[in-house]
């Protein structure tokens, strides 16, 4: 039977402030366990929060970069429950009057466009880490206290690749904005997934399912993927999906349910006593809107539209801000109006040296100029060829040096010399007679292997389109 | 209101707090006594009154996002009941 | 003369002109403590750490030495709030009054003050280590929850004293001990290393022998503190300038609502006498009404416990304080059963009975009905005392409707040691400050404490109203016998 998926993705993304939501510890990640903590965040008794400046700041910035209204009055709740890692027993959290509501993120599949809806954006305190042990568990409060921020979408993603886009576009964003590592392997973006499915044309919604321990986009996808398959079997054999939390098991593929925790859900959520309310002014949003950066979607557009890209070339371009900013310098430095050259050895050639170094382009020990100047010699001046090129480019990322450089010192130079090559095209036409006699026979691809055989006694330096031509002409006299 | 016996101990688990039998005994009879009492509240018309959770009227109270002192681990765990090494310690979790 | 007897201006005046040393002071107390504490019992963990002093000596206070609730953190000396719970916390730090005190130069003394476990009381009953006594009557109850504190400086075991204040916990054991006792405006002093019962009432202040005392240490501990949120960040006056001021001409609050019902005879009179006296020096009185008063413990009743018992969540046997030997470890629950037996042993019956009340207040499906609609009747408080201070300059009640009572006599009825705080539980309600100053005896001898009431802010008001009346009478004179 055919199903329609629905899905909502909860995202806590850390915030990278200098120090913790309410004291003045760092936010170090991987310091010794339990030394980046203080009465305040171990919640000794007598201890208080302040809030610190940058998490609203930040919370602001991303709430407003998620197209969310920004309430104008906003206050913190303790949300009540007993955990080792949570040493006030309480969590400050927002509940009723979280920080902003109402937003949306645009994604994109095989073209389409899709929007989805963001319910809230709220800010509250990350728990510490337990490790489980024999018989005990330890509790480092290292991260107790750290800055998170709450994303919860709209259930209106309806797949598993949408979801895996959302994460994309979300984390773009997010990486723009320069407030967060979004790191999900250090676990500064973790998400949480609610997925249920019904037959198509219900309008209830099924049972829902909450998947956690998903350790990646793709462990969210393939999570998501297995949990709609399983949903299936047990509707299409007549059985019930029943509400639980599902743990992912990476190395199996498979979700496994949750041992039902004690007791139900009661949180008992009221307004933090600590904690007087804040009231973020039109004027202030107005500041921070400012210093908003042009966000991933709009300098796509901006690159479609200035520099001819196509809207997959601009996309990819434009996902993460340095690698953006590095393709805007270059697309600057070529002098052409088509910047598709460029675009394409961007994509190509050094996008496969930079992830084979896992860095983005623009972590890479090349300039702008310098890059520019090998497509220069390459594309227009053909001074080398696009395959001497790519090792060309090689070496400069290894070196630092420049195209020509590499050039001059290696002799790569092509060669149009035609003498030079007539010379080398009688070798190739008296060595070769089998193939000489094919082409003459009709077999036009048989010029090929002769370019080739003339390209190797060059030692890959006779300009091959040259080298072609003089061949042709040598052998109709032969 | 009345509050059962069941309530009580409902609400003594989410507490986490035990109670033998004697207790919760005791606690549902001067619970309800209290509840008695508070529920006077219900005489008023509260309809139109904001609700006070803060008394003054301040409001964003902000720190600097400045690093200030940690407590050495020494010093954070000093009062443990239970430790290991640099961490604190509780009987397992069971997820 | 005993130098455990003066008041702390009068030390601080004999330590400047060099005719005593602190050390002395220190001394005197010691064997003071010796002589009556063991019927008293103000102090807590005597045999375990003695009389420990910490202070920089170059300071105003120049060496007096000061007496600290059990609920207020002193780094390095035990801080329990009276509860098996604690028991054996050391905090890392000190509160943000400790640190003040300090630096003016005071002895915080490492002996701490006996209290209500988790200042959950109204007669010290609730201390784990067993009730303080009334030094005017050793069978009676010396109030709570700061009973300790109160009863050390009536004794002269203290030459003063810090408490808190949720309800009424300072001005309720300093009316029934004889003393001076004073709440601050919420927000003036901070409660940074005050550990909390009920964030949104807790104060700090100050017990003492006078007026000038109680003054001078509201200078010392008063201000604005970055640690705590909900201070405020405003200029202190020097409060002893207020001491210089007469009354002649100040409008007097009566309100009508606290002088019905339940109230003591000999305590009526006692009061009545007390605003006459205000008269004499000036004062007009006028007919002031609250209505809403009748709610004010109902309304208390359900916004204190429910923060409690967020506040009191933390102690749960992890980090700090008494953890129960929990069951198989290893095993499905037995962390659980670490938190409810650590809890459920650790914390007296009164900690039980307000966590209990406090979680159900705020569970599913009564947030509304309780905690919601107390936080709008609070509001409705508020309002009333905002009206009456548009043209009164202070309101003047009892502290109590009864002297002190007996040790036992209100011990199984929750409700009745809770009306106890009638008159002292909406000045916490509504965020204003309000002192208690001694203005009589009962036949039987027991102190009757005069409580006035100011607007925000004004504990100017409050020092020239109480430090007026103190002049004109003799009752801060009188000591118990012991």
């Amino acid at each position: 039977m055919n199903y329609e998926v629905v899905i909502g993705l909860e995202v806590h993304v850390q915030l990278k402030t200098k120090t913790k939501s309410f004291c003045g510890c760092s936010t170090e990640f991987g310091s010794e366990p339990n030394s980046q903590v203080c009465p305040v965040c171990l919640g000794f008794p007598g201890s208080l929060p302040v809030l610190n400046r940058s998490f609203l700041d930040y919370a602001v910035k991303v709430a407003l970069a998620l197209n969310c209204k920004v309430q104008e009055y906003t206050k913190f709740d303790r949300k009540n429950y007993f955990y080792p890692d949570l040493p006030k027993d309480y969590q400050i959290s927002q509940y009723d009057l979280p920080l902003s509501r109402e937003g949306f993120l645009d994604i994109e599949i095989d073209g389409r466009h899709k929007r989805i809806g963001i319910t809230r954006v709220h800010m509250e305190e990350d728990a510490g880490k337990l490790i489980h042990q024999q018989g005990v568990s330890l509790v480092d409060y290292n991260r107790t206290g750290m800055p998170l921020l709450e994303i919860v979408s709209e259930p209106e993603i309806s797949s598993p690749l949408e979801a895996y886009e959302y994460l994309n576009n979300l984390k773009s964003i997010i990486k723009y904005l320069d407030v967060s590592d979004c790191d999900m392997e250090k676990g500064s973006l973790r998400c949480d997934a609610n997925v249920s499915i019904r037959k198509i044309g219900e309008k209830a919604l099924g049972t829902k399912a909450e998947l956690k321990n998903m350790n990646s986009f793709k462990a969210v996808k393939d999570a998501l993927s297995y949990e709609i398959e399983r949903q299936a079997q047990v509707l299409d054999s007549g059985g019930k999906v029943v509400q639980e939390t599902l743990l992912w098991d990476e190395k199996q593929m498979k979700t496994f349910s949750m041992r039902s925790k004690e007791g139900a859900k009661d949180y008992r959520y009221f307004p933090e006593p600590d904690l007087p309310p804040f009231i973020i002014s039109a004027d202030r949003i107005g500041e921070i809107k400012k210093n908003i950066p042009e966000l991933p979607q709009e300098k796509k557009m901006r690159f479609m539209k200035e520099y001819g890209l196509s809207e997959v070339y601009a996309q990819i371009l434009t996902c993460d801000k340095e690698d953006a900013g590095y393709a805007e310098e270059c697309f600057k430095a070529f002098a052409d109006k088509d910047k598709k050259p460029v675009a394409n050895w961007l994509i190509g050639a050094l996008s496969a040296i930079a992830s084979s170094h896992n860095r983005g382009i623009s972590e890479e020990k090349l300039s702008p100029e310098n890059l520019i100047d090998l497509i220069v010699l390459v594309e227009k001046k053909q001074i080398i060829s696009n395959l001497v090129g790519k090792s060309v480019l090689e070496e400069m990322v290894n070196t630092g040096k420049s195209a020509e450089a590499i050039i001059g010192e290696k002799n790569l130079a092509q060669i149009s010399d035609s003498s030079f090559l007539e010379n080398l095209a009688d070798e190739v036409i008296k060595e070769n007679a089998r193939s000489v006699q094919d082409y003459k026979s009709g077999k036009a691809n048989a010029i090929m292997f002769l370019v080739g055989q003339l390209m190797k006694k060059s030692k890959g330096k006779a300009n091959p389109k040259l080298a072609q031509e003089i061949l042709k002409r040598r052998l109709e006299n032969v | 209101m009345s509050i059962s016996k069941e309530t009580v101990d409902y609400v003594a688990n989410l507490a986490r707090i035990q109670l033998n039998e004697q207790e919760l005994e005791r606690l549902s009879r001067q619970l309800q006594g209290i509840l008695d009492f508070i529920d006077k509240l219900r005489e008023i018309d509260i309809s139109d009154i904001a609700p006070t959770s803060h008394i003054l009227e301040i409001k964003n109270i902000l720190r600097d996002d400045t690093p200030g002192e940690s407590l050495p681990a020494e010093k954070a765990l000093a009062n443990a009941p239970s430790k290991n090494g640099r961490f604190f310690t509780v009987p397992k979790v069971i997820e | 003369m005993k130098l455990n007897t003066l008041t702390a201006h009068e030390l601080i005046e004999k330590l400047g002109r060099n005719e005593i040393i602190s050390s002395g002071i220190v001394r005197s107390l010691e064997e003071r403590i010796k002589e009556v504490d063991s019927k008293v019992r103000a102090y807590v963990r005597k045999g375990a750490q003695g009389c420990q002093v910490t202070s920089h000596k170059d300071g105003e206070l120049k060496g007096v030495p000061i007496t600290i609730k059990d609920n207020i953190c002193t780094e390095g000396f035990n801080t329990e709030c009276c509860s098996k719970i604690l028991d054996g916390f050391k905090p890392p730090y000190d509160a943000t009054v400790i640190s003040k005190l300090k630096s003016a130069g005071a002895a915080v003394f490492s002996l701490k003050a006996n209290m209500d476990e988790f200042a959950f009381g109204s007669s010290t009953e609730n201390s784990f280590f067993g009730t303080a006594c009334n030094p005017w009557c050793l069978e009676c109850v010396p109030g709570g929850s700061s009973g300790g504190s109160a009863a050390a400086v009536a004794a002269d075991e203290a030459i003063w004293a810090l408490g808190s204040d949720t309800g009424g916990s300072i001005r309720q054991p300093a009316s029934f001990c004889g003393v001076v006792g004073l709440k601050p405006t919420y927000g003036r002093v901070s409660r940074y290393g005050l550990i909390a019962f009920a964030s949104s009432l807790d104060q700090i202040g100050p017990l003492t022998k006078d007026v000038r005392d109680a003054a001078l240490l509201t200078n010392i501990i008063s201000g604005h503190d970055v640690k705590d949120s909900t201070s405020v960040d405003m200029q202190v006056p020097d409060f002893t300038k207020s001491l210089e001021k007469d009354i002649k001409g100040l409008k007097i609050a009566i309100p009508k609502e606290y002088f019905v019902e339940g109230m003591d005879p000999e305590v009526k009179s006692t009061i009545e006498e007390a605003i006459e006296k205000l008269k004499t020096l000036g004062a007009e009185e006028k007919q002031v009404f609250l209505p809403n008063t009748r709610y004010a413990v109902p309304v208390y009743y359900i916004i204190a416990t429910a923060e409690a018992s967020s506040n009191l969540a933390r102690f749960d046997g992890v980090q700090y304080g008494f953890r129960a030997e929990s069951g198989k470890s290893g095993t499905e629950g037995s962390l659980i059963d670490m938190y409810k037996r650590s809890r459920g042993e650790g914390f007296g019956q009164e900690a039980k009975r307000r966590i209990i009340l406090g979680t159900f207040v705020l569970s599913h499906g009564y947030y509304d009905a309780y905690y919601l609609r107390a936080q709008k009747v609070r509001t409705l408080i508020k309002r009333d005392f905002d009206e009456v201070f548009k043209d009164c300059d202070c309101i003047v009640t009892p502290t109590s409707p009864t002297p002190a009572f007996r040790i036992g006599e209100k011990l199984d009825d929750p409700l009745r040691m809770y009306l106890s705080d009638i008159y002292t539980i909406s000045a916490n309600l509504a965020g204003i400050p309000a002192i208690s100053v001694p203005c009589g005896f009962t036949k039987k001898g027991l102190p009757v404490g005069l409580q006035i009431l100011a607007k925000p802010f004004d504990e100017e008001m409050l020092f020239r109203v109480a430090n007026a009346y103190e002049q004109a009478t003799e009752w801060h004179k009188v000591k118990p016998k012991l």
